[in-house]
C-alpha cells in the first residue's frame, strides 16, 4: 500500500495531521471540529455555495496581520496551515450570510433554527414574497447528476434562479433530490405503492417480506444497468440480500 | 499586381513578401477608406460605398486624368471601427488626412467631383472642432485632439486596414513580431520580453502578463492550453469587439507568440456571442492562415505546431470570468469555480491553461517587435503602455481612445473628449465597468492607471469610462450597476445572489423616498459581506458601485434619506416639472404631455398638475426655451442653470 503523505494544519489552536488533498472542511471534521454547512455532501463534488462554512486562514509565510477569509469545503490542506472556524470576521459573516437566507426562506425551520444559534431571530432584509424552502445549495442537482439521472437543473440566473424538472422522462423517481435537501424544501407523496415526485407518480416495488417501498422499476431498471447486477437482486427482501450478500462474500473469503 | 504564395514555409518568405506588398503599395497615390464598424454600416456606410463606386466609374476618365485609376492608383476599401461611432458614417481619405462625418450616399458624388478631381475638401463633411454646426473645421484628421491625442498600440491597425485584407495587415509590421520570435528568440526570452515590458492584463484584474506566463513555465506539463477571453461583457465596453472586428490577425499573431513561449500547441478564442462580425472575420483569418501554413503544423517551418478553434459564449456576463469561461468552453453551464487552484495548473479540462484578453494579446506583437523597453517607457511605474478606454456618457465627443496609461482623467474627458456636454459641471466619472466606482471632481488629475484607479475605490476594469454630469443622481447610478449586476449574477452563492438583491431593494426604498434610518449601515454590512464572502469576483467586486458612491457622494445618499432630496433631479419620487415664468406659451409641452397635465393658452404661461403629472420628462425635452424646471423639495435641482448644491 501507499503511503499517503500528510500535512500538519492547525485548526482553533489544535495541531492536526491531515492527508494531502483533503479539504479543510474534511479535516476538520475528521476531527470533529464544526464548521457549519448546507451544501457539502460528502458524496458529491463540492460546491461552495452557501458559503457558511467560509473560514480565516494565515498561511506561517505571511505577515502576521495578514489573514483571509476562504471556502473551506474547497480549499485543499496545506503544510503550515492556519485555520481559525469561529473567529469575528468569521462569526460577523456567517450571521450576514444567515440572516440573508432567513431572508430567502423566512418559513423554514431549518433555517430558522440554525438563524437563532447565531443570534437571529427576525431578519434585517426584506423576505421574499411567497417564498418556498429552496436555499439553492444546488445539492439536489448534484446528487441527481452523481446518479446518472440528469432529470433536474437549476434554470435562469441571479436571484431568480431556480431548480426545475426540465428533463422529466429521465426522473426514476428515486428521490435522492428530496432526502438530501438540507430544508426539505422538495415535496413528495408515498402512499402505499404509489410515488410522487416532481408532479410525475411512480409504481413502487415494496419489499415482499415489510411491504415498505424498495425502489421504483424506473430506478432498479438504472441500478441494474449501471452496477451490471440483475434487476432481480435490487426487488429481493432486505433480509435475504443480506443472507445472499453474507453467503457471497464467505464464498470469497473462505474458498 | 504580386501573387501571394500558396503558403509560407520559411519566415523569410513571408517577410520578402511583405516587402513586396510594401512596394507595390507605395504606387498608390489614394485611398478611401469607409469604416465599415457596425454603427457606420448601420448608418448607411455600404450603401455609400457603392454609390461611391459608380460615381468612381462614372468619373474614370477624368480620375484617369488626374492620375487616378481604380484598382491600382486609387483604392477604396471598407475598414473596421474608427473609434468615433456617433460621427458615423465616417469616410477618410489619404495621405492627405480628409476626415468626413456624417457621410451619405448622396454625398458620393461631391467626394469624387471636389476632393479627389479638385483636391478640395467638401466643408460640409469635415469634423467640427466646437462641435457646432457653423464652427471651425479640422482639415485633418491630425487637426482633432480625439485623434492626435491617442497613442495606438492594440489599435494600431484598427480603421487603417481592411480586416479581411491578408496583405493590408502585412502593411503594418504584420507578422514581425512573430517571425522575429520564431527566428531570433528562445521561448523563454519571448517569455522575458512580455514580462520586462511590464505588460498587465487589460481584461479587468490587470494580473502582470509575464509572471503568468511564468508561472505557466514553471508547471512542467506536456499539454498547456492557450484561452483568449473575447466575451466582454461590460455594458458600454467595446474595445474588444473592435480589435476582433478591425485587426483579427493581431490577436492571433499574438497568441502564437504566446502559443511559441509557453510551449502551447492549442488555443481556443472565446467569442461573445453577439460579435458576429468579430466571428465572421476571426473565422475567415484562422481559416487563411491555416491555408498559408501559418496555423497547424509546423508554423513557417520553424517546428511550430499551434491549432486554433473559435468558441462562442454562453451569453451571459459572467461567461467572462475566466473559471466560468472555461467551464463554458468545455460545454457545462459557465458557473465560476473557487480559485484555489491555478488554471496556469488546472484549467480547462482541469489541465494548464493560459487564459488573456483580447488587448492583452493584440499588445504582444508590438512587444516582440518593438522590444520590452519601448513599451515599459510609456506608462506609469507599475502599469506599462497603453490601455484602450470606451469614453461614454456626458461628454461632447464620445469613443474609442488609446493612451498611454498615467493620463489623467481630466485629460482624457476634457482634452480627448471635448468637455461636458452643454459645458455643464462635471460631477463624477465612472471607471471600471459595472464592478467599478465612480470618482468626483477633485480626483480629475490623477493619473489613469490601475494602482491609482484601484487605490481611490475605482478599477481599470476593461477600460470603460462614464462621464456623468450635474443631473445625475450617485444613488440611481448605483442602484443601475447593482441591478445590472444582480441580473447577471449566477446565482450560486449566497452573498452575491442574496446580496444584490437585497442592495438593490434597500437603493431602490431609497431612491421611492422610503429610505430608513440605518438603511446606510445595513448596505455597508451586506457590502462588506460580499466583498469577502463571495465565491467570484462578479460578487466580491459588485460592493464598489455602492462603497465608492458612498465614499464620495455620501450626502446624496443621506438627502434622500432624510430630506426626501434629490439634488440630481432624477428620482421620480422625489421631484416634480414646474415652468417658469421664462414661458412663451407656445403650447408645445402641452400638446406632448402624455397624461393632459399641462394647462394652458397660446402665448399665456402654461401650468403643469403636479397631481396629473408622472415626472417622465417629456415636457422639459420638448421645451425649447429651458422653460421647465426640476424641482425636489422647493429648490430648483434642474433649470436653464446648473443647480445649486
Ligand atoms: C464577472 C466577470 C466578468 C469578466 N468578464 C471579462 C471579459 O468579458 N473579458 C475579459 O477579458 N476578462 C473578463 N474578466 C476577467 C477574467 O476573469 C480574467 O481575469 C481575464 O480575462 C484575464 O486576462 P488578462 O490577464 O489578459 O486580463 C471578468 C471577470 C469577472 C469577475
Ligand atoms: S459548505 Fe462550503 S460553501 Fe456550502
Amino acid at each position: 500500500m501507499s503511503e499517503t503523505k500528510t500535512v500538519r494544519i492547525t485548526i482553533d489552536g489544535r495541531s492536526i495531521d491531515a492527508p494531502v488533498g483533503q479539504t479543510v472542511l474534511e479535516a476538520a471534521r475528521q476531527h470533529n471540529i464544526d464548521i457549519p454547512s448546507l451544501c457539502y455532501h460528502p458524496g458529491v463534488e463540492a460546491f461552495g455555495a452557501c458559503r457558511l462554512c467560509v473560514v480565516e486562514i494565515r498561511k506561517h509565510n505571511w505577515t502576521p496581520d495578514w489573514k483571509q477569509l476562504v471556502t473551506s469545503c474547497l480549499f485543499p490542506v496545506e503544510e503550515g496551515l492556519i485555520v481559525e472556524t469561529r473567529s469575528p470576521e468569521v462569526m460577523e459573516n456567517r450571521k450576514v450570510v444567515l440572516d440573508l437566507q432567513l431572508a430567502r426562506v423566512p418559513n423554514s425551520d431549518v433555517i430558522r433554527q440554525l438563524a437563532a444559534e447565531y443570534g437571529i431571530h427576525d431578519t434585517s432584509y426584506e423576505k421574499r414574497e411567497d417564498a418556498d424552502d429552496c436555499i439553492m445549495c444546488g445539492l439536489c442537482v448534484r446528487v441527481c447528476d452523481a446518479i446518472g439521472a440528469h432529470a433536474i437543473s437549476t434554470l435562469s440566473r441571479g436571484p431568480e434562479k431556480y431548480v426545475d424538472v426540465p428533463n422529466k422522462d429521465a426522473c426514476i423517481g428515486c428521490l435522492a433530490c428530496a432526502l438530501t435537501c438540507p430544508t426539505n424544501a422538495i415535496e413528495y407523496i408515498e402512499e402505499g405503492n404509489m410515488r410522487t415526485i416532481w408532479d410525475k407518480t411512480f409504481e413502487v416495488v415494496l419489499d415482499p417480506v415489510n411491504k415498505k417501498p424498495i425502489a421504483t422499476p424506473e430506478q432498479i431498471a438504472h441500478f441494474s444497468k449501471q452496477s451490471g447486477l440483475p434487476e432481480d437482486y435490487f426487488t429481493k427482501s432486505d433480509a435475504t440480500r443480506k443472507k445472499e450478500t453474507a453467503a457471497s462474500f464467505a464464498r470469497v473469503m473462505f474458498d | 499586381m504580386i501573387k501571394r504564395p500558396k503558403a509560407f514555409k520559411t519566415p523569410k518568405s513571408l517577410l520578402d513578401y511583405a516587402e513586396k506588398v510594401k512596394k507595390d503599395r507605395d504606387s498608390r497615390k489614394l485611398e478611401v477608406r469607409i469604416c465599415a464598424g457596425p454603427s457606420c454600416v448601420a448608418g448607411g456606410a455600404l450603401e455609400f460605398r457603392d454609390e461611391l463606386q459608380k460615381e468612381l466609374d462614372a468619373h474614370a476618365p477624368q480620375l484617369k486624368k488626374a492620375g487616378l485609376t481604380v484598382g491600382t492608383s486609387l483604392i477604396e476599401k471598407c475598414t473596421g471601427c474608427h473609434g468615433m461611432c456617433e460621427a458615423g458614417p465616417l469616410v477618410i481619405l489619404e495621405p492627405m488626412e480628409i476626415f468626413y462625418t456624417h457621410v451619405k450616399p448622396k454625398h458620393a458624388k461631391s467626394i469624387v467631383e471636389t476632393t479627389l478631381l479638385e483636391g478640395e475638401p467638401v466643408k460640409e463633411l469635415l469634423y467640427s472642432l466646437d462641435f457646432t454646426k457653423g464652427g471651425e473645421k479640422a482639415k485633418h484628421h491630425s487637426d482633432i485632439p480625439f485623434y492626435a491625442l491617442q497613442n495606438r498600440i492594440a489599435l494600431k491597425n484598427v480603421g487603417t486596414i481592411d480586416p479581411t485584407n491578408f496583405e493590408d495587415f502585412l502593411l503594418n509590421d504584420g507578422f514581425k513580431g512573430l517571425v522575429k520570435a520564431l527566428t531570433t528568440m528562445t521561448p523563454e526570452e519571448v517569455v522575458d520580453a512580455v514580462d520586462e515590458s511590464g505588460l498587465r492584463g487589460r481584461g479587468g484584474a490587470g494580473f502582470p502578463t509575464g509572471r503568468k506566463w511564468k508561472s505557466a513555465l514553471r508547471v512542467k506539463q506536456d499539454r498547456v492550453w492557450l484561452v483568449c477571453n473575447g466575451d466582454e461583457g461590460d455594458p458600454g465596453a467595446f474595445m474588444d469587439r473592435v480589435i476582433m472586428d478591425s485587426d483579427p490577425y493581431t490577436v492571433i499573431e499574438g497568441m502564437l507568440i504566446a502559443a511559441y513561449g509557453l510551449g502551447a500547441t492549442d488555443g481556443y478564442i472565446y467569442v461573445r456571442h453577439e460579435y458576429p462580425l468579430a466571428v465572421k472575420h476571426l473565422t475567415m483569418a484562422i481559416e487563411n492562415m491555416k491555408a498559408l501554413g501559418l496555423l497547424g503544423e509546423n508554423i513557417l517551418g520553424s517546428g511550430l505546431n499551434f491549432n486554433l478553434k473559435l468558441s462562442r459564449g454562453g451569453g451571459a456576463f459572467v461567461c467572462g470570468e475566466s473559471s466560468a469561461l472555461m467551464r463554458s468552453l468545455e460545454g457545462k453551464v459557465g458557473e465560476p469555480r473557487a480559485k484555489y487552484v491555478r488554471s496556469v495548473e488546472k484549467g480547462f479540462k482541469d489541465e494548464p491553461t493560459v487564459l488573456n484578453n483580447v488587448e492583452t494579446y493584440a499588445c504582444v506583437p508590438s512587444i516582440i517587435s518593438r522590444g520590452a523597453d519601448w513599451f515599459s517607457s510609456m506608462g506609469t511605474a507599475k502599469s506599462k503602455g497603453t490601455k484602450v478606454f470606451s469614453l461614454v456618457g456626458k461628454v461632447k465627443q464620445t469613443g474609442l481612445v488609446e493612451v498611454p496609461m498615467g493620463r489623467t482623467l481630466r485629460e482624457i474627458i476634457y482634452d480627448i473628449g471635448g468637455g461636458i456636454i452643454d459645458d455643464r459641471p462635471f460631477k463624477a466619472v465612472q471607471t471600471g465597468g459595472p464592478s467599478g466606482g465612480c470618482l468626483p471632481a477633485d480626483k480629475l488629475d490623477l493619473p489613469v492607471d490601475f494602482d491609482t484607479l484601484t487605490r481611490e475605490g475605482a478599477m481599470m476594469g476593461s477600460g470603460g469610462m462614464i462621464v456623468m454630469d450635474d443631473q445625475t443622481c450617485m444613488v440611481d447610478v448605483a442602484k443601475y450597476f447593482i441591478k445590472f449586476l444582480s441580473d447577471e449574477s449566477c446565482g450560486k452563492c449566497v452573498p452575491c445572489r442574496e446580496g444584490l438583491k437585497q442592495v438593490y431593494q434597500i437603493l431602490d426604498r431609497i431612491t421611492k423616498g422610503e429610505g430608513r434610518e440605518g438603511d446606510i449601515e445595513l448596505i455597508e454590512k451586506l457590502c462588506h459581506t460580499m466583498e469577502v464572502a463571495s465565491l467570484c469576483a462578479l460578487g466580491k467586486g459588485a460592493p464598489f458601485p455602492v462603497l465608492s458612491t458612498l465614499r464620495f457622494f455620501r450626502e446624496e445618499y443621506e438627502e434622500h434619506i432624510h430630506d426626501k432630496f434629490c439634488r440630481g433631479g432624477v428620482c421620480k419620487e422625489l421631484i416634480n416639472f414646474h415652468i417658469n415664468d421664462s414661458c412663451t406659451g407656445c403650447m408645445v409641452c402641452l400638446r406632448h404631455c402624455p397624461t393632459e397635465a399641462i394647462t394652458g393658452e397660446r402665448k399665456k404661461l402654461h401650468v403643469i398638475d403636479d397631481d396629473k403629472c408622472i415626472s417622465c420628462g417629456i415636457c422639459r425635452n420638448v421645451c425649447k426655451f429651458d422653460s421647465v424646471d426640476i424641482i425636489s423639495q422647493g429648490k430648483i435641482v434642474a433649470g436653464k442653470e446648473p443647480a445649486m448644491a
